[in-house]
């Protein structure tokens, strides 16, 4: 099943709304950005840290958060350093550390359910040519078919592995494709068959 | 945009995310593994077309920002677009847009080679003018240098954009969706 990466908790930072929240780590992110100061940099990382303290997650959480970009942060305190000096390196790298444990925290302490309802929400004051029905639909329906093609794409893997094919990749991604077509056929037959459309 | 088109655009955003989880393909001499993620967004631009392959994108990009972890290696949440690399996932959506409406263009005589041309030029050029920059910019390193270290990654985009247009062709063969109403 498809799970989001969401950390049950029962803090302030879970109980705040996400729209809330969204708007405090857009300011964050611009601040931290736009005042180039090292002082407001170590003001970012102790409100980083205060804000996994409130939400009651510990520093694991945050380097999980910083874990896939590692080899590019990697890299860029490299290039600095070779370019520019030590503590230049050390303020990029630090600060892009700072943006993705931010992010992170909002992830961790929300919901991809609240996320949605939000979205909703704001969909059903849309004007009215925004397409809200169909809008909801496609994300409905996508919640439905990650699971369904990652099972016919182990399908087409054990098929293939029978032949000797599971490594070539053309051998695996057009069998799926074309399945992945005649699904849409059937699947938006049986949506108008119920008349939702 | 009928309920088709609503399925298929939501088919092909799963597609993409499932595409995350592919064995890596690992070539010769290169240091970095090949991912099918991005092959994912060529296949929606080429199969679906501009409008619905870049929508596509666009609710794959908004799963992914809202806490699902849909790309490759399980990451996804917010920060993936506050990241070094965020310059990429808008690279993505400008990709299968562009991808989509040159396959529109020369939907007619589409061939392997001109496939192989319009993978290129949007999953290969349109996505790194955006993805660089954004590099660039996150990291403060200059645009050449965020230049070298991309290049590693060019000789796997085009067996990717090989790949994408091996499909696209079969695809109009055996089931053509562009070209249909939209």
């Amino acid at each position: 099943m498809l799970t989001d990466l969401y950390i049950p908790g029962d803090s302030l930072l879970h109980r705040a709304r996400p729209a809330w929240k969204l708007g405090v780590l857009f300011l964050y992110c611009t601040s931290v950005f736009v005042i180039s100061h090292p002082l407001m940099l170590a003001a970012g990382l102790a409100l980083v840290a205060l804000g996994y303290g409130i939400a009651g997650l510990g520093p694991r959480d945050a380097f999980t958060a910083i874990r896939p970009a590692l080899v590019v942060l990697l890299i860029i305190f490299v290039a600095q350093l070779w370019l520019e000096t030590l503590s230049l390196a050390a303020y990029v790298t630090l600060r892009l550390m700072a943006l993705l444990m931010a992010a992170a925290l909002v992830t961790y302490t929300t919901r991809a359910s609240e996320f949605t309802e939000g979205i909703l929400a704001l969909l059903s004051r849309a004007p009215k040519w925004v397409p809200k029905d169909k809008i909801a639909l496609a994300m409905s329906l996508v919640w439905r078919f990650i699971p369904m093609i990652r099972a016919q794409f182990d399908e087409v893997r054990e098929a293939q592995r029978a032949r000797g094919l599971e490594r070539n990749m053309l051998a695996l991604v057009v069998p799926l494709v074309v399945r992945t077509l005649k699904t849409a056929d059937e699947v938006a037959e049986a949506i108008t068959a119920r008349s939702l459309d | 945009m009928t309920t088709r088109d609503i399925t298929l655009i939501a088919l092909f955003t799963a597609l993409t995310a499932v595409m995350a989880v592919f064995p890596p393909v690992t070539l010769p001499l290169l240091p970095v593994p090949i991912t099918a993620q991005s092959l994912g967004v060529m296949l929606a631009g080429g199969v679906l077309g501009a409008k619905r392959g870049g929508l596509s994108i666009l609710l794959l990009l908004v799963l992914v920002a809202i806490g699902l972890p849909l790309l490759s290696g399980g990451r996804g949440g917010l920060s993936v677009f506050f990241g070094p690399t965020a310059g990429f996932l808008l690279g993505w959506l400008l990709a299968a847009i562009a991808i989509g409406w040159m396959t529109e263009k020369f939907w007619d005589g589409l061939s392997f080679v001109s496939a192989t041309l319009i993978c290129v030029i949007g999953g290969i050029g349109v996505m790194y003018a955006v993805g660089i920059p954004g590099i660039s910019l996150a990291a403060g390193v200059p645009f050449s240098k965020a230049f070298m270290g991309s290049v590693t990654f060019i000789p796997g985009d085009i067996v990717k954009a090989l790949i994408a247009a091996a499909v696209m062709v079969t695809v109009k063969k055996s089931y053509p969706i562009i070209g249909q109403a939209a």
